[in-house]
């Protein structure tokens, strides 16, 4: 700690960030725009201007650019001297020569970073006469909209696409006052993190497209603090709503977890909350059309009734997308013995299997942004961009840790972003890429390697081998294979921090197992690694953790046991298993019912369908990769008939007397359940405060002081004024009244401050700039690794994979943009998603003559085209999972192939 | 004595003054131009919708009276999809004519808006969109802002340079 004078006042602070940065965690307002906490300091648009004394006799000083300053102790500043006052208002009246006049037409108008700065530093008046430059824009796909003469020149976008995110298509060209940041020619942004230029632009050269669609300010937008539901990753997102739609997705800022960013598929993939496939009434078979037909809410009480007076056997069949809550409720309703995991028996194992693993330890489970600081990466078998994207973002800064060596000997500060990559050049972290298939992270990689599962399994466990003895012994690699695994063990062993990276998405349990190997052998080795594994979907690991029977059991009893009713909670059986097994368990039961948002093949089977709400409209609970538990709100009330389904289900309980007793109406009856039945989930109540929280008497509200149009939105209507919904289930209200405070970090549902509008208000709600929320980051982990545990070797090692003549063996192939059941309702996303294709090794595809194959896959034949790749090994065959033009099929598999 | 005759001639005096009362409604008032009446949005001088759908107005109301949506055009040309004033609600304060930053929004002497039923004062774009420009004849709004729309391409506003070549790397 060190001691520095700020306007006379003496303040005393860590010298660890720059001046600029320390000056906005010490809570005072100065001005700037090319400085990021996550992108460090440059130096370019020169706004952030102090004066700086040499000593205690210096009345003069001289200014300087605050973010490219280091704290030293007795150091005396002005952020108030008329002089450096004058200079930034210069400065912003430079910078806005050429800024056009057409801040009603922009998106960011209202949460602009330009005019925050612009008001702060007192430019109000043009007075340059001359013309101003223009620009052509250009076409950069579904989801990001450019408008090149709002440029400033800061350079943000640039540095977070090419040296934070390592996109390559995306520059910055012409030079003076003519920069233009873009692609070389128009076309799609490659990056899976191009969402993010929208919020790192100070301004609106990049808005979000898909928001451009609907658009509203965000004065006027609705929002509640949520968690993303589209990877297992679990990043904090805020919600918008206005007039009853989702209008965007934002990134809530989480130390912990997600940091200032999140992926494409996290921001743009919300729009089937909108979809016209929705169900927002419950519907009934009618026993004479066939049809779904909409009832209403006392029919479904009396379907129950009806079931329920015949003393029934009710089997019931949860999600992986749905909350710890709904799943829960569920279970109560049906009883544990009748409830299963509605995922495919490969898949629950090895979320189970990984769950275990992280138990047991010793190797520490680091948070999604700590992974940012491991100084060597061994990834094994998992495509991480497509299966879990915002890990790729943490891993390539992985990268930099170990080069930041040279930097921190030389007395450079770490935050000097164009020093330390002077110093860094083109060096890497060792970096370890074990794949089938190429990766987005191959051109990071120290050293990669291509081959099947099995195979990456066994050089991982000859590497737990080679760095500790006693781990089982690997025969027959190849001296490649051996010089490999000598050079990954010896990056290992001579890490500070070792990260080893796995996941369930080659669904081989040895991988798994060997990347648990290498952390115990790394432990006996006195290291300390780090083990981060990723599972399938959002609430993979909460659901695992309920339980532990999964959907081809659940087929097998229902075959073998009377049951009459089958009650599915938010899921599509069509994408968890092969459809004549699906068919079978439907075709046991005499009533299906199903609790869902969206039609699907699912629905299309059932006898009477309940409205849920999506993540927008429903509370709950979901537990990420790590094991860390993380509430979502409810972003708006959608109406009487779409609920949880949780309440559906409490409801129903109740009305038949089965709660056991238990009040089962709002979301804290039901985690006080939850955690009854479930005690080593304690965490999820201390979550966050319950319902009846306030502040000075207060809800936190869910709209901003400035929400408009509440007495005409609705008038069309009624020009009455309908009494606003109230939130039992949190203490937040969906209204403007409330508390418009900085709120606990649970509650944060907008990142907005008194002068600071944009995003870059976020400081405001950080205990230091960069680091964690006031009150601590929300989200608690339901386990933690036994960091003393003595957890024995896994012995199994895989035979070697040897391709058959007549057969190849079928792996699933992950795709950010296709692969997931819900993000594909986006049209944007639907358009980046690929065409079903085989991926064939090339020498493998040149036995067949055409560009197209028969596959011969569960029985079935499909025609693909062939898609080839010199890396992918030989004697497999790829498939894109998931795809909406796809089934599902077993995996992994033998097929045959001929055409 | 002296002064209750004073009082009662200025009295008969004025029944020669010119009258400040009139017979409304046989007869009206003569508003002036600025007088806060009813709202209108107005068009621009080519006959194009003079709104962009800012939602400056709608931040501004006091009584959030206004509601709109924004929508886009091919050409790139904003607009509001719906546009709704309760007048029901409107204290004719003219903050939004105030906020508008391309004089769409405009408050007109015109103070008589009187229903039976309160629903009926629920104006729609329909209603409230007139043929004129209003008070104000000349300003178009896109011939000064460097976004194009139909019409006016990038570089074609006022005070505008032509786009540049980004390819050219001369200094």
């Amino acid at each position: 700690m060190v001691k520095i004078t700020i306007d006379g006042n003496v303040y005393e602070v860590d010298p660890k960030d720059n001046l600029l940065q320390t000056i906005l965690s010490l809570g005072l307002d100065l001005p700037y725009f090319c400085w990021h906490p996550a992108l460090g300091s440059v130096g370019s648009c020169r706004q952030c201007a102090v004066k700086k004394y040499s000593g205690e006799d210096d009345q003069k000083g001289r200014i300087v650019m605050a973010c490219m300053e280091p704290v030293v102790d007795g150091m005396r500043i002005s952020v108030n001297a008329p002089e450096v006052k004058d200079f930034r208002a210069n400065i912003i009246e430079l910078l806005m020569t050429n800024h056009p006049h057409d801040c009603p037409v922009c998106d960011e108008g209202g949460e602009c970073h330009l005019q925050d700065v612009t008001l702060m530093s007192g430019h109000n008046y043009r007075r340059f006469d001359f013309n101003k430059r223009t620009h052509n824009n250009q076409y950069l796909g579904p989801f990001i909209n450019h408008e090149m003469n709002r440029c400033i020149q800061c350079y943000r976008c640039v540095r977070f696409y090419r040296e934070y995110a390592g996109g390559r298509d995306f520059n910055v060209f012409a030079s003076r006052n003519r920069v233009f940041f873009g692609r070389y020619e128009d076309g799609v942004l490659e990056s899976e993190f191009s969402g993010n230029l929208a919020e790192v632009c100070p301004t609106g050269v990049f808005t979000d497209k898909t928001y451009k669609q609907h658009f509203t300010r965000k004065w006027d937008l609705t929002t509640a603090p949520s968690i993303c539901h589209n990877c297992s990753l679990g990043c904090n997102i805020i919600a918008g709503e206005r007039y009853g739609t989702i209008r965007r997705i934002a990134s809530r800022y989480n130390g912990k977890v997600n940091g200032y960013f999140i992926c494409d598929r996290g921001r743009f993939g919300y729009e089937y909350v909108n979809s016209d496939q929705r169900i927002r009434e419950p519907l009934r078979r009618g026993q004479a059309s066939g049809r779904l037909e909409p009832v209403d809410r006392e029919t479904v009480f009396n379907y129950f009734k009806k079931i329920f007076d015949k003393k029934p056997r009710l089997l019931g069949i949860g999600s992986p997308k749905a909350s710890l809550e709904s799943n829960h409720a569920l279970q109560m309703l049906v009883g544990k013995e009748n409830f299963f995991a509605g995922v495919s028996a490969v898949e629950h194992q090895l979320t189970l299997k990984a769950i275990q693993i992280l138990k047991e330890g010793p190797a520490k489970v680091p948070s999604l942004r700590e992974t940012e600081k491991a100084d060597t990466v061994l990834i094994l078998g998992e495509d991480v961009t497509n299966t879990a994207p915002m890990l790729t973002l943490s891993l390539r800064q992985a990268s930099r840790q170990k080069p930041m060596e040279l930097p921190i000997k030389m007395n450079v500060p770490t935050w000097h972003e164009m020093a330390v990559l002077e110093l860094m050049q083109d060096e890497r972290s060792p970096f370890f890429v074990l794949t089938p298939t190429e990766t987005k992270l191959d051109d990071i990689a120290t050293a990669v390697y291509r081959n099947a599962p099995d195979n990456i399994a066994r050089l991982a466990h000859a590497v737990a081998h080679y760095i500790d003895s006693a781990a089982p012994e690997v025969k027959n690699l190849t001296e490649e294979e051996t010089e490999l695994v000598k050079q990954i063990a010896e990056n290992l062993l001579s890490a500070k921090q070792p990260l080893i990276v796995s996941g369930t998405s080659c669904l081989n349990e040895s991988l798994l197992e060997a990347a648990a190997n290498i952390t115990r052998a790394l432990k006996k080795r006195q290291k300390s690694p780090w083990i981060f594994l990723t599972v399938p979907e959002a609430n993979s690991v909460g659901l695992a953790l309920l339980d532990e029977k999964n959907l081809n059991q659940a087929i097998e009893k229902a075959l073998s046991d009377t049951y009459e009713t089958l009650i599915i909670l938010e899921n599509d059986l069509y994408r968890r298993i092969e459809e004549d097994k699906a068919n079978k368990l439907f075709d046991a039961f005499k009533h299906v019912i199903v609790l869902h948002y969206l039609h699907n093949s699912t629905t299309d089977k059932a006898n009477l369908v309940v409205p849920v709400g999506p993540f927008t409209e429903s509370d709950g609970t979901l537990v990420n990769n790590e094991g860390r538990a993380q509430r979502f709100y409810q972003v708006f009330y959608p109406g009487d008939s779409v609920k949880e389904s949780w309440r559906w289900l409490g409801q129903i309980m109740t009305e038949h007397g089965s709660n056991a007793g238990r009040a089962l109406s709002k979301l804290d009856d039901f985690i006080e359940a939850l955690v009854q039945d479930f005690p080593e989930l304690k965490a999820v109540k201390e979550l966050a405060p319950d319902a009846d929280f306030r502040i000075a008497g207060q809800k936190i509200p869910r709209q901003s002081h400035r929400y408009s149009g509440r007495t005409s939105m609705n008038a069309n209507v009624n020009v009455s004024e309908p009494k606003p919904p109230e939130d039992e289930d949190s203490p937040m209200s969906f209204t403007m009244e409330g508390y418009q405070g900085v709120p606990p970090s649970p509650f944060i549902s907008r990142f907005w401050y008194p002068g600071w509008n944009s995003v870059q208000a976020v400081n405001k709600f950080q205990i230091e700039v960069g680091g964690a929320l006031r009150g601590g980051d929300p989200g608690l982990r339901v386990f933690e690794p036994q960091a003393d545990s003595d957890a024995p070797y896994y012995t199994r090692i895989p035979e070697p994979f040897k391709p058959q003549k007549d057969q190849w063996f079928a792996i699933p192939v992950f795709h950010i943009f296709g692969s997931d059941e819900l993000s594909i309702y986006t049209p944007g996303v639907a358009e980046l998603a690929p065409k079903p294709y085989l991926l064939l090794n090339q020498k493998d595809a040149e036995s067949f003559k055409g560009e197209k194959v028969n596959v011969l896959l569960d029985g079935k034949q499909i025609e693909l085209p062939v898609k080839t790749s010199s890396s992918f090994p030989s004697g497999m065959v790829g498939i894109p999972i998931g795809l909406p033009e796809m089934k599902i099929f077993k995996f992994p598999n033998w097929v045959k192939i001929s055409g | 004595m002296f002064s209750i005759l004073r009082s009662l001639w200025l009295t008969f005096l004025h029944t020669f003054h010119k009258r400040f009362t009139i017979q409304y409604p046989e007869e009206k008032a003569k508003l002036p131009a600025r007088w806060r009446g009813r709202i209108v949005l107005t068009r621009d001088p080519d006959g194009a919708e003079r709104c962009v759908a800012c939602y400056l107005c709608a931040a501004a109301c006091p009584v959030d009276c206004i509601s709109l949506q924004a929508a886009e055009d091919e050409t790139g040309r904003r607009y509001p999809e719906f546009f709704r004033i309760n007048f029901s609600r409107c204290i004719f304060c003219g903050f939004c004519e105030d906020a508008c930053p391309t004089y769409a929004i405009q408050l007109t002497p015109d103070f008589e808006l009187v229903e039976y039923d309160r629903q009926n004062l629920v104006y729609e774009k329909e209603n409230l969109l007139i043929s004129g420009p209003g008070k104000y004849h000349d300003y178009n709004f896109y011939r000064v802002a460097g976004y194009a729309v139909g019409g006016k391409g990038k570089g074609e506003a006022q005070h505008e340079d032509p786009p540049i070549d980004i390819h050219d790397l001369k200094p």
